[in-house]
This record gives structure tokens, C-alpha cells and sequence, in this order.
């Protein structure tokens, strides 16, 4: 079994409430839950949506069709009736849109009626509409009462009450009116799932990362990380810090680096584009610092709350000068936590600029797991620290690299050893110098030779699929799930395979795993990406001199969709 | 108390007679007054000729970007609010490439004392106008004159509510050295704009120009009287005066943090184990 159900309407009536809570509710009950959002850069108003499938298998896509539509408004109804499974129905309040529908797809519970006699308040028509699509799923009730309670505790026991009232009767008349309701979702035995969106992931992977300070400016769709860390800036003791803009935001986190701290910073590309001088003094510098860009479609404002991959090569190359950086996009939240962990260990480890790349749609896509595997999330400590009887002053220089390019990373104020650290370029003390023999030197230790050991501590692409497959999609960061539901499901028409790249730079060796073998033997061989110019395809070519004999490009500010991408495949193998 | 020498760094590559050479002698001597060890303090810098001032000193140093000195110390204190934190920049890097970093860590109150080496010109870049040039002053890159008018950094600051704002001439190295060890001492954020002929592209400003006009407020100034201050900071006089212009004693950011009451961040520890237990959270 495998639903999809969308909730539609204005920003600021409360969809994303009816969304979470039911992702929650799925996700409990011991579903499968994939979810993502679709909403304007407006607080009130215009047309949001908030999609939701949910299975008993593992889903990490979302598909155009609906089995229910929850209209909170008229447009909901107009933009997304056409979008309706055959059978699916769309439940709306007459009243509250001020029109009725005829039809068997059509269900009219009023909201605002039973929120009102039930609760004695409109404002608990969300949960009204909550109970109603349990009914129409003749799903239990019992968790939804768990959830209230939840949500509701600080609201006081009154509230939680009515509003567990209100649900049971939007359940109940759900239950009654709706007859055509032919949905039978099968009743999950298993405990209940993980549910987590992939900004929370990378929140997630930097707390549990030893993450210590993390400073950012809003901007969608990065703000999401930001505020995860916040919330556990008390009971994780983090210092989090709004700046007055991006760059005194790159540039605080490296402040607070060269103190001996563990420090993120994260924007979107505009807020980004305002940090590469501070990427490259970073560079210089060789100070830590981990960075999430959560690309929207650009250039300038673009459009500020949808999706895009726009700027892989962007900071691939923000920064002027040339130093050695990692960058990662993970698929999933999985990954997320997975490859922040990574960004901090490789960022500590080399001292250098770790970014983690997301976009809107994979930022905010909930997914669900039986649980995530941490045994290989690390914390080593790299930093020279003071111990007792520390005498060490005259010996430290910032920049030696007599035991090889990484040197050692002394804390200031709390040994005798001096730390300094120059923008310009500079010796082994961290003095600035201009003879052309140092800076070979230092270039040498701080680019080339440190470049060569980075690279090997990169992961190859992930494949997924026929061993030796005819068709191989290929893709990077968000589209993972997407790819692989679409391979899986085209897999009973094709010998066909994934290779994903979430370790994206340095571009991963083929020692360990030979990717460019399996698409060279490939008849068909297909690049998926969320831009115009296909910039992976370009860095494929650029590194190994492989040319993907196909491309599938959106620039449409959407994700790619299950049954669009499965019939773009479908065109290029044939 | 340390000696001098013991702050001793690198050779200055300033030119000869700059203001700068008595602006480290008196920091120098700041710090060895108030007992702050080289390895106990970090400089923080952006770019200029006052921005090389760590590397002629023995200190933990943080030369970083042009304009951008005050967010790193803010940074570094946040991480560690143990060791002094002092910022060094100039007008240009200072007033003109940070301007809005100036306006919110005063905002923030951190506590880090800034001393910017006021010389009403460019040096670095050689002698472009800079936000305190006199208007109609006419440069290589001015051919009009600077038509925007002169920044004044005190009444900025104290339009700010800054918990301490001062000014000091670096000719007067013994009144500078003083007033650099009560900014250093107080809690919160402190401004030093210090007056600095510049010998080689500011013809106007000179030592001559500045020592005819310059003053020291003496004991009968109520620094804790903000109107005054204000009225002193913006008054059309032909006498500067200098020394502790505004004080308004209030917690400093760190302290409004209440994760850094006991332990700075640096010396918190960090268990695996227990930030795991966040992934329990998403069920």
C-alpha cells in the first residue's frame, strides 16, 4: 500500500500543522512517511502545499497523484483536482470556501462547524480536519490523543481535551458521511519510525559533531539548521549567534574556531555569495570551519522559497585563490547527519572549509527509519591543547609542517604557545612575508600536499540497481530518492542502476570503487539535475573526462517528481 | 609587572615618524602594566598599516580580512571569555569596510577593547580619503574632494549608548597608555579612536596641527553623564578633546549568556553519548 495525500491552501492556515502532525501520526503508527512542501515566500495568503505519501514500504519520493486532497481553500481545489487518483477523493469544507461540490470525489466535513460546537473555537478546525482524514483512512484514533497531548502541553489540559473532542468528532463524521472512502491501509505491527527532515539532520549532525558555535544570518531555506541548533543551544551548551550579515557571520565562526571551538555557519546562496572572502581566509589561514549552503534558485533573489541545484560549482570555487576545501550533499537525512559529521572530522582534521550543499526540497522533505546507525559517527579532538606544566612557548609555530603539511593547531590563552594567524601570506610562525621561496613552500604544504591526502578520505558514489546495467541514472545531493524509486521501479523494464554522488569533492578516486567502468559499459547513461547547465555533468567531465551520453535538466524551481522523471527516463533509453 | 621586552616582536615596517610607533609603545606599555602576558591576550586585526601592529608585538595574533576585525574577536571571546580580546584597526578598515561590524558589536556589547588609529586618510592604499578625512579634502581618487562629510566616532558611539568610548593622541603616549588600561580593564566594549598624524599622505592633520588643538579632560568631566558627553563629542570648537569621553557601566554580552556563567566554551567538554540521545527525540 502506498498513499499520498496533499493539504493545500493559503500560508497562514495552518497546512503545515496538519501536515506535521499527520507525518508524525504515520510515522508513529509504524509507516513509511515521505513528505515535502511546496510554499510561496509569503507569510499569508497565496497557495502552499504540504505533501505527505505514506506506505509500508520504503519511500523516498514524492509522486504527482493524490489520494487526498485536503482543500483548505478554492485554489487548492482548482490547481490540484487533476491531480487526483482515480477513486481519491477531496475532503473541504463548504462552508468555509463558500461553494459546494457534487460528485463521489468530493467529501465536505465542516472544519469550522464541529471546531466551533465541539471546542467552542475556529481555531481548532486543523485538528478537525486531522480527524477527519483518520476517519476516511478508518485509521485508529488512540495515537492522535498521544499527539494533542504533546503539542498541546503547555496550552493546559482544557485545550488538550477540546481539541482531542474536536478530532474525535471530525473522526466520526469522516467515518459516517464518507461511504465512497475506499482506502484500507494496512495496520503496521512494527514500532514506530524516525521521522526527520534533513535540515534537522544537519542540525542533528552538528550537535552530535561537538559542534560548539554555530552564527548565521536568516535567509531561506538555511534558516532550518539554524534553528535546530538553536534549540539545543541550552541543554547542549552551544553558543548561537544571529549576525548583523553573512560576512561578519563566516567570520565569527572562524573567530571562534581560532579559539579552540568547533564552529558552523550556513546560508543560502545570496547569504553565501557575501561569504567567500571569508571561505578564502579560511583557506589561508587553515582554520576549521564547517558551511551549509541550501541553495534556492538564484541568480540574485531567484525564487526565494523553491528548489534548485544551482550552485554546486559555485562553491566548489567561492574564494579567490586556490586551498583545498571538501564539499558534500547528501540525499537524505541519513546522509545528512552522516556527512556532517564528516565535514567536522575532515574540517578539524585538515583545517580547511567543509561545506555541506542542500536545497529547498531536500532541506525540508521528511523521511521515516526504523532507525539511523551512528557507530561510525566519530569525534577526535585534533586540537593542541594545553596540559599541565605546558612550558612549550618559544618552540610552537602555527605553520610547521616538519611532520608533514597539517600542522599542529595550538588553542590560544590557555598554554604558552603563541597562535597567529595572518590573511596575508606567511611563514611558519604566522608572520607575514613576500619572498617567492616561503610562498612556494607554503603552498606547497597548505594546497597541494594537503590536497593529495583529502582526497583519499573520500567515499565513492553510491550504487544502486543491475550489476551491469545497460541505463545508469546518475545524480548528486537531493535527487537520491527520487533516482532510486525511479530506478527501482523501471528497474522490471530495464537493466538499469543509480550512481549517486554525495561525496562531491575532492571528486572521489575510482582505486576504491570503478564508477567510470560501470558508465562506460553503459549503453545509456543519463545525468539528472535541478539546473539549466547540468554542472555536475561538467565536473564529471572536467575530472575524469567522462560525457554522460544524456542529460535531464529542471530549472522550474520544483522537484522532480516520481511518475515525470520515470517518463523523462523512458525517453532517453529509447 | 612584565617588561617592555617582553612584548617584543617583529621589526615595524612603518614609515619613519608614523603615530603608529607610539601607539605600540603604549599598548606595549598597557599591557605590561595591567600584568596581560603575550600568551594571555589575542590582537585581532583587519588590513592596514595599523592592522600590522600584532605582527610587531609578542601576542596571539589574528590578522584577518579588511574590514572585518570584529567579528572574529567577537568570536573568540564568545569561545573563550577568559582572554582579553583587543581589535586594532584603522579608519578606513574600521569606519569604512566594517561600519555596520562596528555598529553591532557595540550593540552587542562584547567585551573587547578597539583601538582604532585614527589618521583621517588611507596609508595602505597611499592616501585615498577615508570616512574621517576633512571634507573637500581632494585626493588621487577624490578629484572633487571628500564631499561626504567627516564620521564622527565618538558621538556615533556614544549615539550608540557604547559602555565606553574615549579618544587619545598618539603624541601624548603617557595619557594613551593610560586610557588603553582602563578601556582594557572595562567590562564591556570599549572604543579608543586615537588621533595619529600620518607623516607621508596627510599634509593637513599634522603633528603641529593636532598638538595645537589637543586637550586632556581632566577630574572635573562627568564621563557618566551622556548628554554631556554627547554635547562635548558633536561641539564646534577648534580644541579636541581627548581622553575618557562616555561610560555607561552594563553587563557585557558573555554575561547575558547564560551557558558561559561558569566554564568559557573552550574548556566545556563534549560527550558523543549524550548528544546521541538527541536522535531518540524523532520518534
Amino acid at each position: 500500500m502506498d498513499y499520498t495525500i496533499v493539504i493545500g491552501g493559503e500560508a497562514g492556515q495552518g497546512l503545515q500543522t496538519i501536515g506535521s502532525v499527520l507525518a508524525r501520526l504515520f510515522s508513529r503508527m509504524g509507516y513509511h512517511v515521505f513528505s515535502h512542501q511546496d510554499y510561496m515566500s509569503r507569510v499569508r495568503g497565496g497557495h502552499n502545499y504540504y505533501q505527505l505519501r505514506f506506505g509500508d514500504i520504503e519511500i523516498s519520493s514524492s509522486r504527482q497523484k493524490a489520494h487526498i486532497l485536503v482543500a483548505l481553500d478554492l485554489a487548492t481545489i482548482k490547481l490540484h483536482k487533476d491531480g487526483l487518483e482515480e477513486n481519491g477523493i477531496i475532503v473541504y469544507d463548504a462552508q468555509l470556501i463558500k461553494k459546494t461540490f457534487t460528485g463521489p470525489e468530493y467529501l465536505n466535513v465542516p472544519f469550522d462547524k464541529i471546531a466551533i460546537e465541539t471546542g467552542g473555537d475556529r481555531i481548532m478546525s486543523n485538528t478537525a480536519a486531522v480527524g477527519a482524514v483518520l476517519g476516511m483512512l478508518r485509521l485508529e484514533i488512540t495515537l492522535l490523543e498521544e499527539i494533542i497531548h504533546e503539542n498541546l502541553k503547555k496550552k493546559g489540559s482544557d485545550m488538550i481535551d477540546k481539541n482531542i473532542l474536536v478530532a474525535k468528532a471530525g473522526y466520526n463524521y469522516a467515518v459516517n458521511a464518507c461511504s465512497q472512502c475506499g482506502f484500507f491501509p494496512q495496520i503496521q505491527d512494527k514500532n514506530g519510525h524516525m521521522l526527520i527532515d534533513t535540515s534537522q539532520a544537519i542540525g542533528l549532525g552538528a550537535v552530535t559533531s561537538g559542534c560548539k558555535f554555530y552564527c548565521g544570518y536568516p535567509m531561506t531555506p538555511a534558516t532550518a539548521v539554524m534553528n535546530y541548533v538553536a534549540s539545543k543551544a541550552h541543554e547542549h551548551s552551544i553558543v548561537v549567534e544571529q549576525t548583523e550579515d553573512e560576512i561578519s557571520s563566516i567570520n565569527m565562526a572562524l573567530g571562534a574556531s581560532f579559539a579552540g571551538v568547533r564552529a558552523m555557519t550556513g546560508s543560502s546562496g545570496g547569504g553565501f555569495a557575501l561569504m567567500a572572502e571569508g571561505v578564502s581566509f579560511a583557506g589561508m589561514a587553515e582554520l576549521p570551519v564547517v558551511i551549509t549552503v541550501s541553495q534556492r534558485p538564484g541568480p540574485a533573489t531567484g525564487l526565494p522559497t523553491r528548489t534548485e541545484q544551482g550552485d554546486l560549482l559555485f562553491v566548489l570555487h567561492a574564494g579567490h585563490g586556490e586551498f583545498p576545501r571538501v564539499v558534500f550533499a547528501p540525499g537524505n537525512p541519513a546522509q545528512g547527519i552522516h556527512l556532517t559529521n564528516k565535514a567536522f572530522d575532515l574540517a578539524e582534521k585538515y583545517q580547511i572549509p567543509a561545506f555541506i550543499v542542500t536545497d529547498q526540497y531536500i532541506a525540508d522533505a521528511q523521511w521515516t527509519y526504523d532507525s539511523i546507525d551512528t557507530e561510525d559517527l566519530v569525534y577526535t579532538d585534533y586540537r593542541l591543547r594545553a596540559k599541565e606544566g605546558d612550558e612549550l612557548e618559544s618552540a610552537y609555530q602555527r605553520y610547521n609542517y616538519s611532520e608533514g603539511p597539517v600542522s599542529p593547531l595550538a588553542v590560544p590563552g590557555i598554554s604558552k604557545r603563541l597562535v597567529v594567524v595572518d590573511s596575508d601570506e606567511h611563514d611558519k610562525d604566522g608572520h607575514m612575508i613576500e619572498d617567492a621561496d616561503t610562498r612556494v613552500k607554503m603552498v606547497q604544504k597548505r594546497v597541494l600536499q594537503k590536497l593529495s591526502l583529502i582526497q583519499q578520505e573520500i567515499d565513492p558514489p553510491l550504487f544502486y540497481g543491475s550489476e551491469k546495467p545497460d541505463v545508469v541514472v546518475t545524480g548528486w545531493g537531493s535527487t537520491y530518492g527520487i533516482i532510486k524509486d525511479a530506478v527501482m521501479s523501471l528497474g522490471k523494464t530495464y537493466n538499469i542502476a543509480m550512481l549517486h554522488f554525495s561525496q562531491i569533492y575532492p571528486f572521489p578516486l575510482t582505486e576504491k570503487f570503478d564508477y567510470l567502468k560501470i558508465l562506460s559499459e553503459a549503453r545509456t547513461t543519463i545525468c539528472v539535475e535541478n539546473n539549466a547547465t547540468g554542472q555536475f555533468a561538467y565536473l564529471m567531465r572536467g575530472e575524469t573526462g567522462y560525457k554522460f551520453t544524456h542529460n535531464i535538466n529542471h530549472f522550474d524551481g520544483r522537484p522532480f517528481l516520481l511518475e515525470g522523471l520515470m517518463g523523462e527516463i523512458n525517453e532517453r533509453v529509447r | 609587572m612584565n617588561a617592555l621586552d617582553d612584548y617584543k616582536g617583529q621589526e615595524p615596517a612603518w614609515c619613519p615618524g608614523c603615530g603608529n610607533y607610539a601607539i605600540l609603545q603604549a599598548l606595549k606599555g598597557a599591557l605590561a602594566g595591567l600584568g596581560i602576558k603575550p600568551h594571555g591576550v589575542t590582537i585581532v586585526s583587519g588590513i592596514g598599516q595599523a592592522a600590522k601592529l600584532p605582527h610587531y608585538m609578542k601576542c596571539n595574533t589574528f590578522n584577518g580580512l579588511h574590514g572585518r576585525a570584529l567579528p572574529p574577536a567577537t568570536g573568540i571571546r564568545l569561545a573563550n571569555h577568559e582572554m582579553p580580546v583587543i581589535v586594532v584597526s584603522g579608519d578606513g578598515d574600521c569606519y569604512g569596510e566594517g561600519g555596520n561590524h562596528l555598529i553591532h558589536a557595540i550593540r552587542r556589547n562584547i567585551d573587547v577593547t578597539l583601538l582604532v588609529h585614527d589618521n583621517q586618510i588611507y596609508g595602505l592604499t597611499k592616501g585615498q580619503a577615508s570616512p574621517t578625512t576633512t571634507q573637500g579634502v581632494i585626493t588621487k581618487t577624490q578629484p572633487f574632494g571628500a564631499n561626504a562629510s567627516e564620521l564622527n566616532p565618538i558621538s556615533l558611539a556614544i549615539g550608540l549608548d557604547c559602555s565606553f568610548v574615549a579618544r587619545g593622541y598618539a603624541a601624548d603616549t603617557v595619557f594613551l597608555k593610560s586610557i588603553m588600561k582602563d578601556a582594557i580593564n572595562h567590562k564591556g566594549f570599549a572604543l579608543v579612536d586615537i588621533l595619529q598624524p600620518c607623516v607621508t599622505f596627510n599634509k593637513l592633520n599634522t603633528y603641529k596641527w593636532y598638538t595645537e588643538r589637543v586637550y586632556r579632560l581632566d577630574d572635573s568631566y562627568n564621563p557618566y553623564d551622556r548628554v554631556g558627553a554627547f554635547k562635548l563629542a558633536v561641539e564646534l570648537s577648534d580644541k579636541i578633546p581627548t581622553g575618557i569621553i562616555y561610560i555607561n557601566d552594563k553587563p557585557a554580552f558573555e554575561e547575558r549568556i547564560s551557558i558561559l556563567k561558569e566554564v568559557p566554551l573552550v574548556r566545556q567538554g563534549f560527550s558523543l553519548k549524550n548528544a546521541l540521545k538527541e536522535l531518540d527525540k524523532f520518534f
